[in-house]
C-alpha cells in the first residue's frame, strides 16, 4: 500500500529524517512509533504532501506520490483544529469538498457519519459551542468522510476520554475491516499492542526497528520465564538459569528466571518438576513498552 | 484551481454574511449622505445665524457705517466703550469692535467678546476695514479712490483643459476632492483588508485547521484563496457603497431642493426647472460632483485598490504565517506600514502642490506607493502612458510580493511556538522543499 524509500528531510539546523524506509501492507494497522521529536510528524507531512522530502521517494499502491493521492488519504493531525465561527455541517462540507468530493456526495456521507456518531443535531452548531471531546468526534469525521484508502492518525487518542476513545477505536477497526489501511503515530504503547499489526520505531530521525508486532516480540524474547511452585528447590544457584526476581506469597514461590542460551523451557521444567509442585509456568514476553524503552535508551 | 475557488468562496461568504459587514455597508453611505446633506443644508440656510458686531468708532472714518457681510452684521453703537463692554459681559453672543483714533497711523482694532471670535468673523472685519481705511488714507494723500479702482485690473483664472476633443471646463475642486477621498479610502482599506488577511491566517494557524486544509490543497492555493476572497469582499463593499451612495444622494438632492425649487417656480412661473435648481448655493456642490468624470475615476480607483491590496495583503499574509498571535505582529508590521504612511504624508503635503514634479511621478509609478499617490495625481491629469506603466508595474509588484510571501507562508504556517526574526524569515524564503 505505502512504500517509503530512503527518505531524507533536512531542516536548517537538524536532520528530521535520515534515510528512513518503511513498508506498510494494504489492510494493515501500522504503528509509527517514536519519542517526541523523533521525526514522526515530519514523515507524516511528507506522506500528506504538506512538505516534500529532500531525497527519497514515496509510493502509494505502486504509484509515485502525486496530487491525485490527496483524495485517497485521510489525515488527522496531532494538533487539531476547526474554524471556530463556522457551522459544523458547513465546515464538514468544505473540508470534504477540498478532498475532492462533490457537494452532493459530501452531504450524503456527512449525514451518514453524523447519524453513525449520533450527532445529527450538531449540523448548524458552531464549533466554539462544542466541548473538546465533541470537537474531536467532528475532526475524526472530517478525516474519514471521503472514504480514504489510507488513514493517518497522529496521536488519535490524546485528549479523548475513555468512552470516546473506545468509540473511535471501534470506528477505526471497522474501517480497517472494510479494507482501509491505518497508520497510527503514537508514543502510547498500550494502544499499539491492542491495535497494530506492524510497527516502525523511529528515534533521532532514524528508523531503528520495524516489522510485525509478533515478530518483534519474538525477537525480543529473552528466555525469561516465571515459575510459581510450592516446595523446596535444591540449590538456587544453577548453571541452567539465573534468578532475576524471587517472591514468596502464602507458601508459593514465584521465581522469574533467565534461562541460559544452551537450555530450553522444557529443560527448565524437567529440572523443577521432580523437585517441586509447579503451579504456574509462563514465558515473560516483553511488552512493546519495554521494547520501545529498551531501543530508545540504547 | 477548483479548490482555490472553493477557498475563495468560503473566505468570501463567511465574511459577507457577518453582521459587521452589513452594518458597514449601510452605515458608511448613510454617513457620506449625512455629511453631504449637512453641507448643503448649511450652505442654504447659512444666513440665519450671523453674529452682529457692535462698532464703536473713535476714528470718525466710518460715519456711513459698515456694510453687512455674509459672516457678520455690523451695527454702529452710540454708547461709550465702557458701557458697551458691560453689555458684552452679560451677553455671550455679542461682539464689540473698537476702532481707535489712530487707525490710519498704525493703531490696532480691538474685538471684544466672551467667546473667541471665529476666523471668518475676524477676516471679514479685517477685509472690510482695510478697504475703507485704505480709501481714507488715499483720500488723505489726495488720490481719488474711484480713479484707482477704475485702473485696477479685474480678472480671475478660469481653468480649461485642452484636449484633442476640445476645451472643457474643469471643476478641479471637486475632482481633487474625489481624488483625495479615493486616496484616503485606498490607504485605509489596504490596512483594513490586509489586516483581515493576516488575522485570518493567524486564526487558521492557531486553531491548527491549517494542517488539515493543506493536506488537501497546496499552501499557495490556500493563501491566494484567502487573499482573493477577502479582496472580493472589499470590492463588494465598495460597489455597494457606490450604488447606495449614488441612490441616496439622488434622493437627498431631490428632497432638499424640492421646497426651494417650488418656491422659485412660484415666483417665476416661466423659469425652467433647470435654472431653478442651479440657483441655490447648495447646487454648486451637486453640479461639481456631476462634473467629476466618474467613468474614468471609478475604474482607475478599482484597479489601484485591487492591485495595491494584492500587493500589500501578500505581505500581510507572510506576517500572519510567521507569528502565533496578533501581539507578535508588531515588529513585522513596520516595513509594511512605513511605505504606506510615507506615501500618505507625501501625497497630501508634496504631490498636491507639485503633481507633475518628478518625485510625484516616481511615487505614482513605484508599485509600493502608486495606489495612493496615483489617486492624488489623477485629478490633475495623468498621461495615459504613465497610468498604463503604473498599472503594469503594480501587477508585476504584486506578483513579486505574492511570490516572496508564499515562500515564507508555506514554512511559516507549520511553525508553532517559535519566536521569529527577520533573519529567520530570510531562511524560510531561501528554503527549498
Amino acid at each position: 500500500m505505502l512504500s517509503i524509500r530512503n527518505i531524507v528531510k533536512q531542516y536548517a539546523n537538524h536532520r528530521a529524517l535520515d534515510n528512513v524506509s518503511i513498508e506498510v501492507e494494504k489492510g494493515s494497522v501500522f504503528g509509527l512509533l517514536g519519542p517526541n521529536g523523533a521525526g514522526k510528524t515530519s514523515l507524516i507531512r511528507i506522506i500528506n504532501q504538506i512538505t516534500g522530502p529532500d531525497s527519497g521517494e514515496v509510493f502509494i499502491s505502486g504509484e509515485r506520490l502525486n496530487p491525485s493521492h490527496i483524495s485517497k488519504i485521510g489525515y488527522l493531525p496531532e494538533e487539531r483544529g476547526l474554524y471556530k465561527k463556522m457551522e459544523i455541517g458547513e465546515q464538514m462540507l468544505y473540508l470534504a469538498q477540498l478532498k475532492g468530493l462533490n457537494k452532493k456526495d459530501a452531504t450524503k456521507r456527512i449525514k451518514y457519519w453524523f447519524e453513525k456518531m449520533q450527532i445529527e443535531s450538531w449540523w448548524s452548531k458552531k464549533v466554539e459551542d462544542l466541548s473538546k471531546g465533541m470537537q474531536q468526534k467532528v475532526q475524526f469525521i472530517a478525516t474519514v468522510v471521503h472514504d480514504p484508502e489510507l488513514i493517518i492518525l497522529d496521536e488519535p487518542f490524546s485528549g479523548f476520554d475513555p468512552v470516546n476513545a473506545q468509540v473511535i477505536t471501534n470506528e477505526i477497526l471497522e474501517l480497517n475491516n472494510k479494507g482501509a489501511t491505518i497508520i497510527f503515530s503514537t508514543h502510547r504503547m498500550e494502544s499499539v499492542e491492542q491495535l497494530c499489526d506492524s510497527i516502525a520505531l523511529i528515534h533521532k530521525s532514524k528508523k531503528i526497528l520495524d516489522g510485525k508486532v509478533r515478530d518483534i516480540k519474538n525477537l525480543y524474547r529473552s528466555h525469561t520465564y516465571r515459575i510459581g511452585f510450592s516446595g523446596q528447590l535444591n540449590g538456587s544457584e544453577n548453571e541452567m538459569f539465573t534468578i532475576i526476581e524471587q517472591k514468596y506469597d502464602e507458601g508459593l514461590t514465584h521465581l522469574t528466571v533467565k534461562v541460559n542460551d544452551k537450555y530450553s523451557a522444557n529443560d527448565l521444567l524437567n529440572l523443577f518438576i521432580p523437585q517441586v509442585q509447579v503451579n504456574e509456568f509462563m514465558e515473560v514476553i516483553p511488552s512493546m513498552n519495554d521494547i520501545f524503552i529498551q531501543n530508545v535508551k540504547n | 484551481m477548483n479548490k482555490t475557488l472553493l477557498i475563495i468562496k468560503r473566505e468570501y461568504s463567511s465574511r459577507v454574511k457577518k453582521k459587521s459587514f452589513l452594518l458597514m455597508t449601510f452605515l458608511v453611505p448613510m454617513l457620506i449622505i449625512g455629511m453631504y446633506a449637512l453641507v448643503i443644508a448649511l450652505s442654504i440656510s447659512g444666513g440665519d445665524n450671523v453674529p452682529t458686531v457692535e462698532v464703536i468708532d473713535d476714528s470718525g472714518i466710518f460715519t456711513k457705517g459698515l456694510e453687512d457681510k455674509k459672516a457678520v452684521k455690523f451695527h454702529m453703537s452710540t454708547e461709550t466703550l465702557d458701557q458697551a463692554k458691560q453689555k458684552i459681559i452679560t451677553d455671550d453672543g455679542a461682539f464689540l469692535l473698537h476702532i481707535p483714533k489712530n487707525i490710519t497711523t498704525g493703531g490696532n482694532l480691538e474685538l471684544f467678546s466672551q467667546k473667541k471670535a471665529g476666523l471668518s468673523v475676524i477676516s471679514t472685519i479685517e477685509n472690510q476695514l482695510n478697504d475703507q481705511v485704505r480709501n481714507k488714507m488715499l483720500e488723505d494723500a489726495g488720490i481719488d479712490a474711484a480713479t484707482l479702482d477704475n485702473i485696477k485690473p479685474d480678472f480671475s483664472v478660469i481653468s480649461k483643459e485642452l484636449t484633442i476633443e476640445g476645451e472643457k471646463d474643469t471643476s478641479s475642486g471637486a475632482a481633487m476632492a474625489v481624488g483625495f477621498a479615493a486616496a484616503i479610502l485606498i490607504y485605509m482599506s489596504l490596512f483594513i483588508y490586509g489586516i483581515q488577511v493576516m488575522r485570518g491566517i493567524i486564526e487558521e494557524k492557531t486553531s491548527r485547521i491549517v494542517e488539515v486544509v493543506i493536506s488537501s490543497v497546496r499552501p499557495f492555493q490556500l493563501m491566494m484563496g484567502k487573499i482573493i476572497g477577502i479582496g472580493l469582499v472589499g470590492l463588494t463593499q465598495f460597489l455597494l457603497w457606490i450604488i447606495l451612495s449614488g441612490t441616496l444622494m439622488t434622493v437627498a438632492t431631490n428632497f432638499l431642493f424640492k421646497d426651494k425649487m417650488n418656491m422659485v417656480k412660484s415666483e417665476m412661473p416661466g423659469a425652467p426647472q433647470q435654472m431653478a435648481a442651479q440657483s441655490g448655493p447648495g447646487t454648486d456642490i451637486v453640479k461639481a460632483i456631476q462634473t467629476v468624470e466618474w467613468n474614468y475615476i471609478l475604474p482607475v480607483f478599482i484597479i489601484f485598490f485591487f492591485g495595491g491590496y494584492m500587493l500589500y495583503s501578500a505581505l500581510f499574509a507572510a506576517v500572519g504565517s510567521a507569528v502565533d498571535s496578533d501581539t507578535e505582529t508588531q515588529q513585522f508590521m513596520l516595513p509594511i506600514t512605513l511605505p504606506l504612511l510615507f506615501t500618505y504624508i507625501m501625497s497630501f503635503s508634496f504631490i498636491v502642490n507639485n503633481p507633475d514634479s518628478s518625485l510625484s511621478f516616481w511615487l505614482s509609478i513605484i508599485p509600493f506607493t502608486s495606489p495612493i499617490a496615483m489617486m492624488v495625481r489623477l485629478p490633475f491629469g495623468v498621461p495615459m502612458w504613465e497610468l498604463g506603466l503604473s498599472i503594469i508595474l503594480l501587477i508585476m509588484g504584486f506578483i513579486f510580493t505574492t511570490w516572496v510571501a508564499s515562500r515564507i507562508y508555506r514554512v511559516g504556517i507549520l511553525m508553532y511556538g517559535k519566536k521569529v526574526s527577520f533573519k529567520e524569515l530570510g531562511k524560510w524564503f531561501m528554503y527549498n522543499g
